[in-house]
């Protein structure tokens, strides 16, 4: 019986390490790409070229789903709110729950499946086919040449996805709030005004963001350099980038939100 | 060729990126608030203020003219202090009445503010004296049920 229990009390050992060992290596990556940042400014070309590939392509889905999410909080709302004979704020309901919790975390989600598994795909093919080492052996950095811009790339991109996602989000539930319903205008938009505080509500949705993006373009970047160089490795590296990064989104959400909106 | 029709695409991008953020500012949210310099604090003590919450409206005639700072307890007076700032271009007479409101039926609550007749206004620093505290529902049943207790008593 013993002798049984010792391969997987073993096993479990390994993982532990493993875990914290590629945790350790994580963090090593994230700086070493944070200090080469410098020439990736110097060359904004490459973060424009990367941002296109990240963001603006992103930016149907986004929008897409912004508007259908808005419309849906549009209906769900008004049907709720109206047992009440509160239907007038549905522009609260909408805004509220838009700008301050679905916004950034349903647009981390599409940018994470959308934008993460891309480049994980990219960079881990880049290394299958020794792309990476041709570069090292021309003396060019990958991670300055490579990762620095497409994690610039990412961040930048993330909140200005998920302010656009908000937007239309809002803009669907005023379509199906106001067009569609009929709820008063006035009161959707001025109920609206008057609940949702600049700094409260819109600034803590941005830094939630901001996280996020820093969150799903490091994990998606790590995991790519870090890919084993085969066909398998590569696929099973983009399906842990979506995976890792949707659990890291939805747990930061909960750290960030807890901190923000405790006493209010 | 390629590198300026990606330029434009990305310049859109972040027009339109930052165009949302001015938008959730400007259109859903209340970037225009009460700056700290041309607003005026007074005070004013309640009983009790029910579910009143700091940045409340403060309202007279249903008109927003400040917001609920802060509110603490008095220990000395056993009583909730209140803290308003009110907007510099509303003046109220001293002898104005304060209190706590509710909007609608579940409506957050508020301040209501009502003019009286004094010639001298509120101040900065000035303490509010006359307040009603907020109505608790408890006690507004337990007045009805005993005055429907009374009347069956003389009924007999």
């Amino acid at each position: 019986m013993p002798e049984r229990a010792v391969p997987s009390i073993r096993r479990i050992g390994h993982t532990t390490i493993d875990i914290v060992l590629r945790l350790g290596y994580a963090a090593r990556f994230i700086v070493l790409t944070l200090l080469h940042s410098g020439t990736s400014f110097r060359r904004f070309g490459l973060i424009i070229r990367e941002i296109y590939y990240t963001g603006v392509l992103s930016l149907i889905i986004i929008l897409v789903s912004g508007l259908f999410v808005g419309m849906v909080l549009g209906f769900q709302g008004y049907h709720t709110l109206q047992t009440y004979g509160s239907e007038s704020a549905l522009g609260v309901l909408v805004a509220l729950s838009l700008v301050r919790e679905l916004g950034p975390v349903m647009a981390g989600l599409l940018f994470a499946s959308r934008a993460g598994s891309a480049i994980t795909a990219e960079i881990g093919l880049m290394k299958a086919t020794e792309q990476l080492s041709a570069m090292e052996m021309m003396a060019v950095d990958p991670i300055a040449r490579v990762v620095a811009p497409r994690f610039w790339a990412g961040f930048l991109s993330m909140p200005l996805l998920a302010a656009m996602f908000s937007a239309m989000g809002v803009f669907g539930g005023y379509l199906v709030g106001v067009v569609l319903i009929g709820v008063d205008e006035g009161s959707f938009w001025s109920q609206m005004q008057s609940a949702v505080d600049f700094r409260e509500d819109i600034l803590n949705g941005v830094i939630k963001s901001v996280v996020f993006g820093f969150a799903v373009t490091w994990i998606a970047l790590f995991e790519g350099y870090d890919a084993p160089p085969t066909a398998e490795g590569v696929s099973g590296a983009t399906t842990r980038t979506v995976v890792t990064s949707s659990l890291a989104i939805l747990g930061l959400d909960f750290m960030l939100t807890s901190f923000m909106f405790r006493g209010v | 060729m390629e590198r300026s029709m990606l330029d434009l695409w990305v310049g859109l991008f972040v027009c339109a990126g930052v165009g949302a953020l001015l938008i959730l500012a400007l259109k859903v949210g209340n970037m225009s608030g009460y700056n700290a310099a041309d607003t005026y604090q007074v005070y004013a003590q309640f009983d009790n203020i029910g579910g009143l919450k700091p940045r409340a409206p403060v309202k007279s005639a249903g008109v927003v003219v400040g917001r609920v700072a802060g509110i603490t307890f008095d220990n000395d007076k056993f009583l909730a202090k209140v803290t308003m700032t009110i907007d510099k271009r509303y003046t109220f007479p001293k002898d104005t009445t304060a209190s706590v409101l509710t909007s609608g039926l579940l409506g957050e609550q508020y301040i209501g503010l009502v003019a009286g007749g004094d010639a001298a206004n509120l101040a900065q620093g000035d303490t509010i004296k006359l307040t009603q505290s907020a109505v608790v529902l408890e006690n507004l049943i337990s007045q009805f049920l005993y005055s429907k207790a009374a009347e069956g008593d003389t009924k007999k």
